[in-house]
C-alpha cells in the first residue's frame, strides 16, 4: 500500500535525522532539548495509544511518567547500578498502572469518570512529592527533596561499565533510539490480534463483550503497557533533567493532552509530531519571552489558542490533516476510493499488511 | 429430560425499579430447536434476552445452559460458552470493515487462517461477500443487519439469539433471512424475535408467546396463532 510505505518512509527519516544527522552536527543545545522532547514524546506515545486506540482517556496518565521517573532515582541511588534501577522503575510504572486499571476497569468505570480519577491519582502523588522536602523524608539513601525533587539522581551509566555515566550526547541517543523502537513497539501492537480487539472495544464494548472478548482484561492489559512506556519517558527524564514534582503537576498533563489532540487523536506519529512540535513552539516563545520588550504574551496562552484552533478548525489534528492534503493529491491524479477510505484516522485497521 | 435441553429458563425475572420488565418466565429450548418468541412490544423479549447473554443480571430465577447456570457471568464468559446474540438495535463495529468485524468474530476461537477463511465462508453463506471491504458504519440498516447476523453466526454458536433481526431488510433480505434461520437449525438452537408475521408462518415450529413480562401460551405455530388470548392481545395492542 502506497500510504504505508510513505509513512513507514517518513519514520525511517526522520530516525535518520533525528539518530544520524544530529548527533553528527553535534549541537549540543539541539541534542540536550532533544533528549527532553523524546522523553516526552515517549509519554505523548503512551496517551496516542490507550486514547487513541483503546478509547481510555486518562487525564493523568504523567503520573506513571513521574512514578518511573522517581522509581528510577530512588532505586538507582539505592542500588548504585542504573539499568537495574530502570528496569525496576519500568516495571514499578506498569504495575501500578495495573493496579489502578484492575480497579478502573473492573469497577466499570469509563469515560471522563477514568479521567478524573486518574488526574487526582497523578495531583495527589504531587501534592505528596511537594511536601517531602524535610531529612525525614529519604527511602534509603534517597532523599525525596520536596519540590526540588532528586537532582542528584545517578546518570545511565555505559553496560558493563558502573562508573562510566553516559555523556549528553549519548543520552540523546538512547532517548531518541527509545522513542523509535516505543513507536514501533505500539504500532505493532495495535497490528496485532490484540491491537484489534482493543480497537473494537473502543469502537463498541458491548459488542466485543458479546463476542466473547472481556474488554477489562484487553484494557487492562494496554492500559499497563503503556503505563510502561510512560515509565520509560520518566526514566529518560530523569537522565536529561531530574526528577520533581512538577511531572506530576496540572500542566504536565494538560500539555500531554494538547499535544495528543493537535497531533492527531487515533494516530501514534501524530501526538509524538504534535508534542515536539509545541514544546519547539513553548521554546522558542520562552526564549522570546526571557529576551525581555515581548512579554506582552504567555507561552501557555499561546498554546491555549493553537488548541483552540486546532480543535475547532482542523478538528482531527495535524497528521490526519497531512495524510488527507495527500489522499486529495493522490485523488486528483485517479487514485481514487481506497486511500479516501483508509484516510479516516478513526479508522484504525493497520495498514501495515 | 434435562439432558436433552441446551437451554433452561426457571423463573426468571427482571425488575427495573417498580416495573417488572420479565416476571417469572420458564422456558426450555432443545439442541437444534427452533423457537420463535413474539410479543406486543414492551413484553419483555429484549429484556429476556439479555439476560441470557448476560447483559442484565436476572433479579431472580436461573438460566442453565448446557448444565451450567448463567446467573452472574460475565457477557464475555456466556459468549464464550456458545451463546450469539444479534441485539435489536443493531450493536455492530462502525469503524471498521465487514470482513475485520467478522474476522474478530471468528478469531476468537480460531487461528488466523481458520478464522480468515471462516469469514469468507460466513460472509458468502449470508450473502454479503461483496460488501466485505465496506466500511459498516456506511451501510443501510439492514445492510448493518447481516454484517451483525455474520459476526453472531462466525464462532458458530450453541445457541443463537436473533432479536428482530428482519427490521430494515427489504423483502428479498427477509427471506433469505428465512431459509438462512432454518437452515442454522442444522448446527444451532435459535431463539428468534420477530413481529412480522408473514415470517414466523414461515419458518415457526414452536411459538413462545410473551405479554406483560410473561408466558401467555406455548406450543405449535399453528395452534397458537389461533388461539383467541394471543389474538386479544396482539391484535388489541397492534391497534391501539
Ligand atoms: N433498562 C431499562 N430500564 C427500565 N425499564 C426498562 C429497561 N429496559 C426495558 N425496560 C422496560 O421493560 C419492559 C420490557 O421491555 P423490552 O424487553 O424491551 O420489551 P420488548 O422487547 O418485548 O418490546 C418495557 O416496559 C420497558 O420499558
Ligand atoms: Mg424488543
Amino acid at each position: 500500500m502506497l500510504k504505508s510505505s510513505l509513512g513507514a518512509a517518513a519514520v525511517a527519516l526522520a530516525a535518520v535525522y533525528a539518530l544520524v544527522v544530529v548527533p553528527a552536527e553535534g549541537q549540543m543545545t539541539t541534542m540536550i532539548n532533544g533528549s527532553v522532547y523524546a522523553s516526552y514524546g515517549i509519554l505523548a506515545l503512551s496517551l496516542a495509544l490507550i486514547w487513541g486506540y483503546g478509547g481510555i482517556l486518562s487525564f493523568g496518565q504523567a503520573a506513571f511518567f513521574g512514578l518511573g521517573g522517581y522509581a528510577y532515582a530512588i532505586a538507582a541511588l539505592n542500588l548504585g547500578n542504573t539499568w537495574a534501577a530502570l528496569v525496576i522503575a519500568v516495571a514499578l510504572a506498569g504495575a501500578s498502572a495495573a493496579v489502578l486499571g484492575y480497579f478502573m476497569f473492573w469497577g466499570r468505570i469509563s469515560d471522563v469518570y477514568l479521567g478524573v480519577i486518574t488526574l487526582t491519582v497523578s495531583l495527589i502523588l504531587y501534592r505528596f512529592l511537594n511536601q517531602t522536602a524535610g531529612d525525614e523524608w529519604t527511602i534509603g539513601s534517597a532523599p525525596l527533596g520536596g519540590f526540588n525533587g532528586i537532582p542528584s539522581t545517578p546518570i545511565l551509566t555505559l553496560p558493563g561499565l558502573p562508573d562510566e555515566p553516559l555523556s549528553p550526547e549519548q543520552i540523546y541517543v538512547l532517548a531518541m533510539g527509545a522513542l523509535f523502537v516505543g513507536y514501533l513497539a505500539c504500532k505493532l501492537l495495535v497490528a496485532t490480534h490484540f491491537g484489534r480487539v482493543v480497537v473494537s472495544i473502543r469502537e463498541n464494548e458491548m459488542r466485543a463483550e458479546l463476542l466473547g472478548y472481556d474488554a477489562r482484561l484487553y484494557k487492562l492489559g494496554l492500559f499497563t503497557f503503556a503505563g510502561a512506556l510512560a515509565g520509560i519517558g520518566g526514566v529518560l527524564f530523569a537522565n536529561c533533567v531530574f526528577v520533581s514534582p512538577n511531572m506530576f503537576n496540572l500542566q504536565t498533563n494538560g500539555q500531554l493532552i494538547i499535544w495528543v489532540i493537535v497531533g492527531g487523536l487515533g494516530t501514534l506519529a501524530g501526538p509524538v509530531i504534535g508534542c515536539f512540535l509545541l514544546l519547539m513552539l513553548a521554546t522558542f516563545l520562552g526564549t522570546v519571552h526571557q529576551g525581555g520588550g515581548t512579554n506582552w504574551f504567555d507561552p501557555n496562552l499561546v498554546l491555549g489558542v493553537l488548541l483552540t484552533l486546532v480543535v475547532v478548525a482542523l478538528r482531527k489534528g495535524l497528521l490526519p490533516l497531512a495524510i488527507a492534503g495527500f489522499d486529495a493529491i493522490a485523488a486528483r491524479r485517479g487514485q481514487r476510493g481506497r486511500l479516501a477510505r483508509a484516510a479516516d484516522p478513526l479508522v484504525c485497521e493497520p495498514q501495515a499488511e | 429430560m434435562t439432558e436433552a435441553l441446551i437451554l433452561e429458563a426457571r423463573g426468571l425475572t427482571m425488575r427495573f425499579g417498580g416495573v417488572t420488565a420479565v416476571d417469572g418466565v420458564d422456558l426450555k429450548v432443545r439442541p437444534g430447536e427452533l423457537r420463535c418468541l413474539i410479543g406486543p412490544n414492551g413484553a419483555g423479549k429484549s429484556t429476556f434476552f439479555k439476560m441470557l447473554s448476560g447483559q442484565l443480571r436476572p433479579s431472580a430465577g436461573d438460566v442453565v445452559f448446557k448444565g451450567i447456570s448463567l446467573v452472574g457471568l460475565p457477557a464475555s464468559r456466556i459468549a464464550r460458552l456458545g451463546i450469539g446474540i444479534k441485539t435489536q438495535v443493531p450493536s455492530v463495529f462502525n469503524g471498521l470493515t465487514v470482513a475485520a468485524g467478522v474476522t474478530l468474530a471468528a478469531r476468537r476461537s480460531l487461528p488466523p487462517m481458520l478464522a480468515r477463511a471462516r469469514t469468507d465462508e460466513t460472509l458468502a453463506r449470508i450473502g454479503i461477500g461483496r460488501l466485505r471491504d465496506r466500511l459498516v458504519g456506511e451501510l443501510a440498516h439492514g445492510q448493518r443487519q447481516l454484517v451483525e447476523l455474520a459476526m453472531v453466526l462466525a464462532p458458530q454458536p450453541d445457541l443463537v439469539l436473533l432479536d428482530e433481526p428482519a427490521a430494515g431488510m427489504t423483502a428479498d433480505e427477509v427471506s433469505r433471512l428465512a431459509d438462512l434461520v432454518v437452515e442454522l437449525t442444522r448446527s444451532s438452537a435459535v431463539i428468534i424475535v420477530e413481529h412480522d408475521m408473514q415470517f414466523i408462518r414461515r419458518i415457526a415450529r414452536d411459538v413462545t408467546v410473551f405479554n406483560c413480562g410473561r408466558v401467555l401460551a406455548e406450543g405449535p405455530a399453528g395452534q397458537v396463532l389461533a388461539d383467541q388470548r394471543v389474538k386479544d392481545v396482539y391484535l388489541g395492542k397492534e391497534a391501539a
